[in-house]
């Protein structure tokens, strides 16, 4: 019987190694290279990137080598830190942050030999370069429905980063959920102009806070707003970003986002290894299972909490969309009839908030 | 301008707090600077502040040795540079840019197992009944003991400076050290100490951001402010009263164009963000014209490194 599995098991790492060779286009082993906006310690955006990171590590063990570099600007610096990685032996890049996309694509027409995998952008100008990212609109529309039933001052607010449809997009789709489930509801959004600056971050918190208002949800990479908003004894609540940010879990922190990278980089790294790796463009969502919502948090009423799930449910169904019509623009010039669904088009050239939000979006 | 919804004293009690970290850190680089010291470090002994007040109020449960802790972080990492630049005789640019990245680089990794923690709070200095007089209430006694601190040691080394022997010394030092080594005065261990001071200062100014301002660590969190300080010490064109007015002006607009935008201002984002850095050029150009003359008041050996050869 031993015998025989041994045989079975010959025969197939035979047949495997046939197979390997006829691709030809698979790999022994295969460095994989991250390069990360803020630092690891981070708490949010960067910290889940390396999870992912580690997740192939731990998936593929010997057969991959991790190399990252934390910190790195978007801009100049970055093709620098990238050319750099690609002389050094890279066989795949991921770069995790919106501001490296010409970066991305100017260093990959150089290395058509390395693959090069870009986070939330919609540049591929070379064969050798892919875009992935998440439908966090969906989970903010989960967090807007929280936010319009859990407000008592019916002022919610939203720290932008810098306003790049990836953001714009959130911006509508929490407030689209809170207008919802709560028509008084107001929106104040603040631009930060920053991925990670903790101090900042904090500032427009309270600057939020000083006007009154008491659910926050960010879109900066730092657990510093929820810091903050945990100043104030329990009158204003916020949303974990991109990571669960558990730590907060007693205090003003009622849900998450959390941004899960780890499937997708375990199929692209062992894609490489086994010779199946294409160029693609990959967007999942809740249903995917890319972007998770964090355990509700027991300071939620009971219904309120029902309500989110079932949206979270409904979205991951696929029998809710969060953009759906009739929605008008700020302008009021009509966005979707009744019943369309936003196409995905739309979405990642966003530009415009919709009816009801004050304030301009900065050119 | 459009104030619209903000109370201005809500505002003026924000921007107090935010300015304090880079109010204490251009304070401290002010007197190394009065020394003939060019501290490009103040990045680096900052955070080195932040995480070594964290650690210590973490450990201990209490923020004021918290700020003991992160001032003398601050110091010892300073007390490289001193070695380096004073002793050693290093070029003192390169030496300042290298202890910033050396002072990122180890509290990151000193900040390991810190994310996340809850430092334990400093609160507001009871004032009793006064915290509740309109307006000055707010602006004036609704802070914590920092705040405070800060506009003290602006008085206080505004005095020392301008009227005593040893503010006399110091500016010697930094106006000629070949004269006032002729006078007997220890130019290196002066300037040593003043470089520890500035240590300890910046360290002090990093632990208010870990500990009150954004109450966390989280690597990368002073994000630039020690640069800010080394740019208002000019601004101030080195005078303790005007290091005060410059950190406001900055933490002010900083906090302004975010209240201005969660108000619902019509000013576009962009106009409020320069607009600290357009003061600085008006400022430095006013200076820079014959009728600021003596307002340029650089220390005159500022960055010459100093070796008793006669």
């Amino acid at each position: 019987m031993l015998r025989r599995t041994l045989l079975a098991t010959a025969a197939i790492g035979f047949g495997l190694m046939a197979a390997g060779s006829a691709m030809a286009a698979g790999m022994d082993k295969v460095k994989a290279c991250f390069v990360y906006v803020g630092p690891i310690g981070d708490g949010g955006w960067t910290f889940q990137h390396h999870q992912g990171a580690l997740a192939v590590q731990e998936k593929f063990g010997d057969k991959v080598e991790l190399q990252w570099q934390e910190s790195v600007p978007e801009g100049a610096d970055a093709e620098r830190v990238l050319t750099q990685m690609a002389m050094g032996g890279c066989n795949i890049i991921f770069t995790t942050s919106f501001g490296y996309m010409d970066a991305t694509n100017a260093v990959a027409a150089k290395f058509p030999d390395v693959k090069f995998e870009h986070a939330t952008g919609f540049k591929r100008d070379s064969a050798n370069v892919s875009t992935y990212n998440a439908r966090f609109y969906e989970g903010r529309a989960v967090e807007g429905v929280m936010a319009g039933r859990m407000t008592k001052s019916n002022k919610i607010g939203y720290i932008g980063s810098f306003p790049i449809p990836e953001v714009v997009m959130g911006i509508n789709s929490y407030y689209l959920a809170a207008k919802k489930v709560n028509p008084n509801v107001e929106l104040s959004v603040v631009w930060a102009f920053t991925w990670f600056d903790p101090a900042k971050e904090a500032d427009a918190a309270k600057a939020l806070i000083d006007q009154g208002v008491d659910v926050i949800a960010s879109h900066t990479d730092s657990t510093a707003p929820l810091a903050e908003a945990a100043k104030t004894g329990g009158k204003v609540i916020g949303f974990g970003q991109a990571s669960d940010m558990a730590e907060y879990k007693d205090g003003p922190r009622v849900a998450s986002i959390i941004d899960n990278w780890g499937p997708y980089y375990v199929e692209r790294v062992g894609a490489l290894l086994d010779g199946t790796y294409e160029q693609k463009d990959t967007w999942a969502g809740i249903a995917g299972g890319e972007v998770l919502i964090g355990e509700i948090s027991a300071s939620v009423p009971a219904d309120v909490k029902a309500e989110a799930e079932a949206l979270r449910d409904g979205i991951a169904a696929g029998t809710v969309h969060p953009f759906t019509g009739p929605i008008n623009k700020q302008d009021g010039s009509p966005w979707l009839a009744e019943g369309a669904t936003a196409p995905d088009g739309d979405l990642l050239g966003m530009n415009f908030f919709v009816e009801g939000i004050k304030g301009d979006i900065p050119q | 301008m459009d104030f619209g919804a903000i109370n201005p004293a809500v505002l003026i009690a924000s921007l107090m707090m935010a300015s304090v970290p880079i109010l204490l850190a251009a304070l401290g680089e002010l007197v190394v600077e009065k020394a003939g010291v060019l501290n490009l470090g103040v990045e680096g002994m900052m955070i080195m502040g932040a995480i070594c007040g964290f650690m210590v109020t973490i450990h201990t449960g209490n923020p004021f040795l918290g700020f003991i802790g992160g001032a003398l972080g601050g110091a010892a990492l300073s007390l490289i540079f001193a070695f380096l630049t004073q002793v050693l005789l290093a070029n003192q640019v390169a030496t300042g840019l290298a202890l910033t990245m050396f002072g990122l680089g180890l509290s990151a990794l000193l900040g390991q197992g810190y994310n996340g923690l809850k430092p334990a709070a400093t609160g507001p200095v009871p004032f009793g009944p006064l915290t509740d007089l309109p307006f000055f209430g707010k602006v004036l006694f609704s802070h914590d003991w920092v705040v405070y601190f800060s506009v003290f040691m602006t008085g206080a080394l505004w005095y020392v400076l301008k009227a005593t022997r040893l503010g006399l010394i110091i500016r010697a030092v930094g106006e000629s050290h070949e004269a006032a080594h002729a006078l007997g005065y220890k130019v290196n261990r002066i300037r040593l100490g003043a470089i520890a001071f500035g240590g300890a200062m910046a360290g002090m100014g990093g632990a208010y951001i870990s500990l009150v301002r954004v109450p966390q660590w989280v690597d990368g969190i002073t994000a630039g402010a020690g640069w800010i300080a080394l740019a208002i010490v000019v601004f101030a064109s080195w005078r303790p009263w005007r290091a005060l007015i410059g950190a406001y002006l900055f933490g002010g607009i900083t906090v302004l164009q975010l209240n201005l935008q969660a108000a619902g201002s019509a000013i576009p984002v962009e106009y409020l963000s320069m607009s600290p850095y357009l003061i600085t050029i008006a400022a430095l150009v006013w200076m820079s014209s014959g009728k600021g003359k003596a307002a340029h008041n650089a220390p005159a050996a500022l960055g010459q490194n100093f070796h008793a050869s006669r």
